[in-house]
């Protein structure tokens, strides 16, 4: 494996199964013989050596597929939406499926770095870095879908309330208005929130650049940080603070996407269970997104005792728990359309099983619902393998969940004289695909240039950074509150 | 032999006047976070004010031996969302009722319910926009030059080093007094750090 990676040529570090539930003592976060320096060392050293040969082939292909996907937008700018298999009665089709799937994929990174936060789970610390990297460029993927989908996406500024020669604005009762709204204020964020996240350990790469272009530029993007207390003080407040407001955040994001099913009067869409079923179907499938690209990655880049087993153990779970949260909502769906008596509600899901999507619905209950039931089995939460074949159940699962939502809510219109079939055309499935290839670029890029673990976070959680007298210290941020006095 | 090690740096010779003159003050390595957590708290009651811990992540428990006061950010960062909820109402309210009234579906001008998504993200957003660069602005960052960026010693402060700064300003500050006193509170390297 000697052409795999950089990091191979030193003494393979040893993955410990940390996954033990031993209730007399807690098990480490970090594992290994490490301390402060061997783990920034093993961090700064992927941005600092030359990437490994699998990274350039991996980027060629990326980059080809991204490569693709703007092609792919020219073709449509200067042709039409024609060259979608986009129609009437389907008339959001794969563009919407895309848009809400990437959305969805975000929520898993910011519900790590803020709400596992505020509830002081300190073993989001190994992954926190790269998964709030995965829900900017989710979001960005995301963001293009709707963008091109207007048709003239020259005139997609109508959609901000900007001053205009007609004197008109936007219609702010609409939820395709709000959700303008929660996606960029979302983006905003989760992009200041990685940012400032991450200054600590952009000066820990300036601090070791080698070259003066490296020393410039992570000078620069590091602002300066020299890591004084007072510094911290600040900073950790308002990482508090941002955690805080992303929370609240997050859980309207997904709410108001859901809003643009739920407002119409369309059956299969006109649910009030959709916000918290969205909600719980984003972090499922964006845990999933977050386990597909970790497994590997931590192999990769040699970070098995950061980014340790115990890491993987606990998402299997969370995407357990909010897998069952989904199959629930699926249930209920189904529930409520027998139990309202509405006819066009009823005929719906009876179509959604056995009507001419039929292989999308089974589909859907065999990857969302089955498959994640495997995560009960702790040889599959512990067998990479296993983890990465139901992630990508998962992922496949929760594309088509928005599919089926879609698609199958929209072929069968209320006149059978109006019913019609979508198939997707090759721009569709190349737009697709070239999402993903866009997706791979940034993250790949993200890989090779930034510090993928939060190395200030993670040194927190290891032994050494607590003084022998005040155990549980950092732990303790009320503690302190209540010696200073107040706030703090 | 002196206690203060010789700067890793080079450093241009100058008459010592002049070198006094641009002395930043002293700056101290520790090995551990016990080591500078003691150290700190030995600088503090010996009466000394003008000197900060640096270290690669937080430490907890040093607010009182450096008089860190609460910071106001949380009062900024309530301001800001009152005024991106302000801001929410009056655009919403402003565009649809005042401004351009239209009528769609009979629903009423200010349908204040359906603002509520609107006013929600204009606040969070205004809150976190807020967070970050008032918290920027607190810290004085983006800094273009900073003394101990120059010590080349200073670089492990984001990897595995805690360093405690005393300042020149400091009344009590005397490079060799000082120095020794950092050494005997278990300092594993003191130096002098010129401006």
């Amino acid at each position: 494996m000697a052409t795999l990676g950089t990091i191979q040529h030193e003494a393979p570090p040893v993955d410990i199964d940390n996954t033990h539930d031993d209730p007399r003592h807690r098990a480490p976060l970090v594992t290994g013989d490490n301390d402060f320096a061997s783990v920034t060392t093993k961090v700064a050293q992927l941005a600092q050596r030359p990437p490994a040969l699998w990274w350039w082939v991996a980027l060629a292909i990326a980059s080809s597929l991204a490569g693709l996907l703007l092609a792919l937008i020219g073709y449509l700018l200067t042709t039409g939406v024609g060259v979608w298999g986009t129609n009437i009665p389907n008339g959001w089709a794969f563009p919407i499926v895309n848009f809400v799937f990437w959305i969805g994929i975000g929520h898993a990174g910011t519900l790590i770095s803020a709400i596992l936060f505020l509830f002081r789970q300190d073993w989001r610390t190994g992954i926190n870095r790269f998964a709030e990297a995965m829900t900017i460029f989710a979001v960005m993927c995301a963001g293009i879908f709707p963008a091109i989908h207007v048709g003239r996406p020259w005139l997609a500024y109508w959609l901000f309330p900007i001053p205009n020669q007609m004197a008109m604005w936007p219609e702010f009762r609409s939820p395709l208005l709000w959700d303008v709204f929660a996606v960029s204020t979302y983006a905003t964020v989760s992009l200041l929130f990685w940012y400032v996240g991450m200054i600590p350990d952009l000066a820990t790469l300036r601090d070791r650049a080698k070259s003066r272009l490296g020393q410039i530029a992570y000078g620069v993007l590091s602002l300066g940080w020299t890591g004084s207390m007072r510094q911290w003080h600040r900073f950790e407040k308002a990482y508090l603070l941002l955690a805080a407001i992303a929370t609240p955040l997050v859980l309207s994001v997904h709410s108001v996407v859901s809003f643009d099913f739920a407002v119409s009067q369309l059956p299969g869409w006109h649910t009030t269970i959709f916000p918290p079923y969205f909600v719980a179907g984003a972090i499922y499938g964006g845990f999933a997104m977050v386990l597909t690209l970790a497994v590997p990655a931590r192999y990769l880049f040699g970070l098995q005792q950061i980014i340790t087993k115990r890491h993987i153990d606990n998402m299997c779970k969370i995407m357990l728990a909010t897998g069952l949260i989904v199959a629930y909502a699926y249930g209920i769906e189904y529930f409520i359309a027998w139990y309202s008596g509405h006819h066009y509600e009823q005929s719906l899901f009876v179509h959604r099983l056995f009507g001419p999507y039929a292989w999308a619905g089974w589909l859907l209950l065999t990857c969302n619902v089955a498959a994640p039931q495997l995560y009960w089995i702790k040889w599959c939460r512990s067998n990479p393998v296993m983890v990465m074949i139901v992630a990508t159940f998962a992922n496949v699962g929760m594309w088509l969940e928005r599919f089926v939502i879609v698609v199958g809510s929209l072929n069968r219109d209320f006149l059978p004289s109006s019913w019609g079939m979508f198939y997707p055309t090759w721009v569709d499935i190349g737009m697709l695909i070239g999402s993903f290839g866009m997706f791979l670029t940034l993250f790949l890029l993200f890989c090779k240039f930034l510090p993928v673990v939060a190395l200030a976070e993670v040194k927190t959680v290891m032994p050494q950074a607590h003084a022998p007298a005040d155990h549980g210290d950092l732990r303790a941020t009320l503690g302190d509150e209540v010696r200073s006095g107040g706030r703090h | 032999m002196t206690q203060v090690d010789s700067p890793q740096v080079a450093t241009p010779r100058r008459p010592q006047a002049a070198q006094e003159e641009e002395l930043y003050g002293l700056l101290a390595e520790f090995e551990d976070v016990p080591a500078v957590k003691s150290a700190a708290h030995a600088l503090k009651r010996a009466g000394y004010r003008y000197f900060e811990v640096y270290s690669p992540f937080p430490i907890h428990g040093l607010d009182h031996d450096l008089d860190i006061q609460p910071t106001i950010l949380p009062w900024l960062v309530l301001g800001g969302g009152l005024a991106g909820c302000v801001g929410g109402l009056a655009l919403t309210i402003w565009t649809m009722a005042v401004d351009y009234p239209y009528l769609i579906s009979g629903k009423p001008f200010n349908s204040l319910p359906a603002w509520i998504p609107i006013v929600f993200e204009c606040t969070v957003l205004c809150s976190a926009l807020t967070a970050v660069f008032g918290m920027l602005l607190l810290n004085q960052l983006p800094l273009l030059a900073h003394p101990l960026l120059k010590v080349s010693r200073f670089r492990r402060v984001t990897d595995d080093r805690f360093f405690i700064g005393v300042l020149k300003r400091d009344k009590l500050f005397d490079a060799e007094r000082t120095a020794a006193f950092l050494r005997k509170q278990g300092a594993s390297a003191v130096e002098l750090v010129s401006l």
